[in-house]
């Protein structure tokens, strides 16, 4: 892996990111009947922020957020270069985490319901990742995340179960209804504005990088399951990606504990039968 | 043509204040929001909160008690900001003129570049006036690099020109 493709994955994530955001409002705009915002509306966005005033609370919260998008290049970074899928789930957690701790750092209750949440999807969201991980070291004897290039069938085939069970954690990580607990995308409400409630201007704009990073991080986490053919992998992730739009504009947000119950009984159940039934 | 003023012309993110409306211009303001209206095709997303913020959208007229709220809103509010008084309440109390406990229309509190008029103004002539506020926000920027210190802040303000029921 040449590091010259991967300065080309850092630089065009964020932008392929940001346009499939910009699809993701059209597509949105599109189901409820609606026109919706021009296609590059995201980058608009991000750009009238950097230009924007910035104000911050205290300093702390500025080093957290450098960090979360840090950490979510560095995780970006590792996928890209086929390395432990393991130290890419931690990389992962830390820049979430990070974000967290940004909203923890005023003093605001708002944006510390926000934080309280986000550790909840965190805690929600990150054992899946890990099984994934276990997943992807009995399949292929190896915790590499290039190691699914090795294999002749399709992850997805071994590991139909533990699939449905990432699908719901993406709709976390995507921070799509039911699940969009701590912050939500779009025009949806909130409590005043959950865990972004105390940035602004450019700290906003590196938390909407963050995310067209993530999308693409979750985009390439569907991928791996079906890496033979290529084109074969690209598409299932935008199916799962169009499939977490319909969720989304077909259900409301769910409460906190029904996230955490959901989560820990099918997406655990779904992936231990699976694993157990693999090693079987 | 600039990418930053064509940024900021295209993604007014606004906050709905109710400073003390009797919600006829609420009801308006938010049907804007819906697929008939769909103020969302041309950037504008209402937001939560006062940091996130271009535009600040008041209607109803301002009363002792809503005036500090106002302010303090605003004050939270980063630069370049732009308000936009909607409805005949916010733009100079309306009927409640000179009653006992009315203040007047919201530039009482701040300063107001677009006012609208109308009980209730239609969603179309509020949809008007967000995009000449968002015009307003270019120019404000651009004040900023080369600060002007403003004498008179009521007489660069606009009028919307649409029809209003």
């Amino acid at each position: 892996m040449s590091w010259a493709l991967v300065g080309i994955g850092v630089l065009g994530a964020p932008l392929l990111g940001g346009l499939l955001f910009g699809i993701d409002r059209k597509i949105t705009a599109r189901l409820q009947g609606r026109k919706g915002p021009p296609i590059v509306q995201p980058f608009y966005d991000v750009i009238k922020l950097l230009a924007k005033d910035s104000t911050y609370t205290n300093r702390r919260q500025v080093f957290y957020l450098y960090s979360h998008l840090l950490w979510m290049l560095v995780a970006l970074v590792i996928l890209l270069t086929r390395q432990d899928f393991l130290v890419f789930v931690f990389a992962l957690t830390f820049s979430e985490v990070s974000l967290a701790l940004a909203g923890f750092a005023t003093k605001s209750p708002y944006s510390h319901v926000g934080s309280n949440r986000e550790l909840l999807q965190i805690l929600a969201s990150e054992p899946v990742l890990v099984f994934m991980a276990f997943a992807l070291y009995l399949a292929t004897g190896s915790f590499l995340t290039g190691g699914v290039f090795l294999i002749d069938e399709p992850l997805l085939f071994s590991y139909p179960l533990l699939f449905l069970a990432v699908l719901l954690v993406l709709t976390i990580l995507m921070r799509k209804s039911p699940f969009d607990i701590s912050s939500s995308a779009h025009a949806h409400q909130e409590i005043v504005r959950g865990i972004s409630t105390e940035f602004s201007g450019k700290y906003l704009a590196l938390l909407e990088i963050a995310h067209w990073v993530e999308l693409i991080i979750i985009l390439i986490i569907v991928f791996l399951f079906w890496v033979k053919p290529w084109w074969a992998g690209v598409l299932l992730a935008l199916g799962a990606y169009f499939l977490e739009l319909l969720i989304d504009n077909t259900y409301a947000r769910l409460k906190l504990g029904t996230m955490v119950r959901t989560t820990w009984a099918w997406g655990f159940g779904l992936s231990l039968v699976n694993i157990l039934y693999f090693t079987l | 043509m600039n990418l930053v003023h064509l940024a900021q012309a295209k993604s007014p993110w606004v906050l709905h204040y109710d400073a003390s409306s009797c919600n006829g211009c609420d009801i308006e303001t938010v049907a804007c929001l819906t697929p008939l209206y769909d103020i969302e095709r041309f950037g504008a997303v209402p937001i939560g909160s006062p940091k996130h913020a271009d535009m600040l959208l008041v209607t109803g007229n301002v009363n002792h008690k809503s005036k500090r709220v106002l302010r303090n809103i605003y004050d939270q509010m980063t630069e370049p900001k732009v308000v936009v008084a909607i409805g005949i309440c916010a733009t100079s109390s309306g009927v409640f003129h000179q009653s006992y406990n009315v203040l007047g229309g919201a530039d009482q509190a701040v300063p107001v570049d677009v006012y609208i008029s109308g009980c209730p103004p239609r969603p179309e002539a509020i949809i008007d006036a967000i995009i000449m506020g968002a015009e307003k926000l270019k120019k404000k920027w651009k004040e900023e690099e080369h600060p002007v210190k403003r004498s008179n802040q009521g007489s660069d303000t606009e009028r919307s020109t649409a029809d209003v029921g």
